[in-house]
């Protein structure tokens, strides 16, 4: 078995970004001060998230912050997550995000699986997703009525229709995720797998929140 | 398909001629199994038995060696002879002109190393022969359009449109013993066995080029390449029905099973998946699988979600449109407006206003009849579900078996009741080829009371009643389902329900 690298979190966006998968707007910037700039550029409150190519287990660790509503709690943040960053992490920056605000957790990605190759996944998301197991898949390439079908096929269509005060998912914008993220791994052949996770349901459409393609070294 | 492949899977379904390799006089012998098979369905062309001492079997001569069977006399060789003997065996059938050889004999992939080489030698032996190799390790072939029943199994199913290929060969069994019950029949049927060189997939393709054959039925195991099953199931899907039941969950999972979408795709809602994409009536079961094929080989498709339940008693009715309403493919309809005045037109007023719509023992001699026309042809309906077939001869049968009959008016009253039944069973049959639509009948009497008259006449008609409204449910929402595939692909004509 070969062995596979990841992208950081901003590079991984960045490159699902060029294929249709929306994202939050955010800057990668080196320093508290610059974080503070970066956050004042995109307006408060941020996230701010320690970001490099091998981070693993980012919350377990305390490297995200959410909510930050001020210059002083942007720079005091970025000053944490930099300072708790250690010597395997590699080559780090501070990722600066506009938070998003949604109810609805998706969870979508790619996967070269053993039997069948390369497909695309939907389901949802959250802490429970993988109790629930509420995912759908289809091979890649698939056609735009295989990702329309792949959203009807989700058992819990409650979560898309109307929720807690928020308008229905936009199926076709979700539908759009999934033909991205299908464009992606068949134009990506390095790519090994895809996670956006989450996937929140902002305003009724679908933005990824957290993304991390695998790429073969 | 090329015209080689053809021909040899016709070699294998329409032999003109079948030699048997390795009969027995020995009524517990596979060899003996198989000779009795063939020489019992009327297969109408010759059969060379060979056996070992040249012994009569089932009163039929036997060859000691294939040296005396007439060049060009057989296309198919039926073979349980041990695994050892068969290099030979082969090579003169082929110098005979046989085409397709079934191998029954065991002792290949499944026995080990040295098996496992015997099967490899087998497969470039028959490439090198020309020669159709099925199995081996296999229960057999069965081909009524030929009455070939080359099986070391039973039954013998009746003749229908559905082609049965598995690599389970007691599955196969299953299927043709649910063809005996509904009286839906099969085309072809054949275990794959070790599907050392045609596989399942190859069955299907066949399946799916054969005019015989209208609807494709398999129960798989362990895909290897699950891109070729992909595009292989997908192109006879588009030509015919497929109904497939996979045993095990897959057990592969993914390759970068450390990824949150890895770690999802372990069991096998990846199969699920794909199914949906290549246009597979994926069943859990082999009754509901064997049922799906069922619906799809009688009834005319489906051309949107509505359903609409008719029944005599409101139970029945409740549970049916529960079951409806929990589907995410089909719809219990509203009741449109001018069916509601059409049917208060035949019903007394206390009929339940609604889908169902609960005749609530209202009937008279013709209420059934004009409510199956009339629902069926209302432009909304897509489908119907009919509950309440046989009550009567229910009732009927238990006076006909009491102490009373044929006294007291009871002769009268229970011929009556079941020619009510069949006339019943007449009239779903007749909505649904006139309106071209599937009126599906459920009762649990199609079980319980199989000659009950209106489940028989069902059955007569090509067009068995379903075991329960679940099951019949269930049917209805995988033609739903391919229908809708078919409509969102263009694949048909027909424009979408929704």
């Amino acid at each position: 078995m070969t062995s596979t690298s990841t992208l950081s979190e901003h590079e991984s966006k960045a490159l699902l970004a060029r294929y249709g998968v929306p994202h939050a707007p955010e800057r990668l910037v080196d320093s508290p001060d610059t974080a503070a700039a970066a956050a004042d550029e995109l307006g408060y409150p941020v996230a701010v998230k320690l970001c490099g190519a091998s981070i693993a287990h980012k919350t377990e660790r305390g490297l995200v912050r959410l909510g930050l509503g001020d210059r002083g709690a942007v720079a005091g943040a970025a000053a944490a997550v930099l300072a708790a960053a250690g010597p395997d992490d590699g080559d780090v920056g501070v990722l600066v995000s506009a938070m998003v605000k949604g109810n609805r957790e998706l969870i979508a990605g790619c996967v070269d699986d053993a039997v069948f190759g390369r497909c695309v996944m939907l389901g949802v998301g959250g802490i429970l997703a993988e109790a629930i197991r509420d995912v759908t898949f289809r091979i890649t390439p698939l056609a735009r009525v295989d990702a329309e079908e792949m959203v009807e096929d989700l058992a819990t269509q409650a979560l898309l229709g109307p929720f807690r005060g928020e308008p229905a998912v936009d199926r076709a914008a979700l539908a759009d995720v999934v033909m991205g993220l299908g464009e992606a791994f068949t134009a990506e052949a390095d790519a090994v797998s895809i996670d956006v996770n989450p996937l929140i349901v902002v305003d009724g459409r679908p933005v990824a929140v957290d993304a991390l393609v695998e790429v073969q070294r | 398909m090329n015209a080689d492949e053809l021909e040899r899977f016709r070699a294998l379904f329409d032999p003109r001629g079948v030699i048997v390799a390795g009969v027995s006089s020995h009524p517990g012998k596979f060899g003996f199994v198989a000779a009795h098979n063939i020489l019992s369905h009327d297969y109408p062309h010759p059969v060379f038995m060979t056996n070992r001492d040249g012994a009569d079997v089932l009163g039929h001569a036997t060859y000691a060696d294939l040296s005396r069977v007439p060049d060009g006399s057989a296309d198919l060789v039926f073979v349980c002879t041990p695994a050892a003997a068969n290099p030979d065996i082969l090579r003169q059938c082929a110098s005979k002109g046989v085409k397709a050889a079934f191998v029954a004999s065991a002792g290949y992939g499944e026995a080990g190393p040295d098996g496992r080489a015997a099967q490899d030698d087998l497969v470039r032996l028959c490439e090198e022969l020309g020669m159709l190799l099925a199995g081996p390790n296999g229960q057999g072939v069965i081909s009524t359009p030929s009455s070939l029943c080359a099986q070391i199994v039973a039954p013998y199913p009746p003749p229908g449109r559905i082609g049965i290929a598995s690599q389970s060969g007691n599955f196969v069994s299953s299927f043709l013993n649910y063809a005996g019950w509904s009286g839906v029949g099969v085309s072809r049927a054949v275990s794959a066995g070790n599907s050392a060189a045609t596989t399942v997939a190859d069955y299907l393709a066949y399946f799916a080029a054969d005019p015989e054959t209208g609807v494709g039925l398999t129960y798989v195991e362990g895909i290897d390449d699950g891109r070729a099953f992909y595009e292989d199931m997908r192109a006879v899907a588009e030509a015919i029905p497929l109904v497939v039941v996979k045993g095990g969950a897959t057990a592969g999972g993914a390759r970068a099973a450390a990824s949150h979408t890895g770690s999802l795709a372990a069991d096998d809602t990846v199969f699920d998946g794909v199914c949906r994409q290549a246009g597979i009536s994926r069943a859990p079961t082999i009754e509901e699988a064997f049922e799906a094929a069922m619906a799809f080989a009688t009834q005319p498709p489906p051309r949107g979600p509505n359903v609409f339940v008719l029944t005599t008693a409101g139970g029945w009715g409740v549970v049916t449109a529960d079951r409806i309403t929990r589907s995410p493919d089909l719809e219990l309809m509203a009741l449109p407006a001018d069916l509601e005045a059409q049917i208060d037109a035949e019903l007394p007023p206390r009929w339940s206003r609604n889908n169902p719509a609960d005749m609530a023992g209202g009937e008279t001699r013709d209420t059934v009849p004009a409510l199956l026309e009339i629902v069926t042809a209302h432009p909304d309906v897509d489908a119907v579900v009919f509950l309440g077939l046989g009550i009567q001869s229910n009732q009927g049968r238990m006076e006909r078996d009491g102490r009373f009959y044929p006294d007291f008016g009871l002769e009268r009253i229970v011929s009556y009741h079941e020619r009510q039944d069949v006339r019943f069973a007449e009239a779903a049959v007749r909505a649904a080829d006139r309106h071209d639509k599937p009126v599906l009948v459920a009762t649990e009497l199609a079980v319980t009371q199989p000659d009950n008259p209106g489940v028989a006449r069902l059955r007569e008609l090509g067009r068995p009643a379903f075991a329960s409204s679940y099951r019949a449910v269930a049917a209805l929402e995988h033609m739903w389902r391919r229908s809708r595939w078919r409509h969102r692909r263009g694949l048909d004509p027909d424009p979408p329900g929704t």
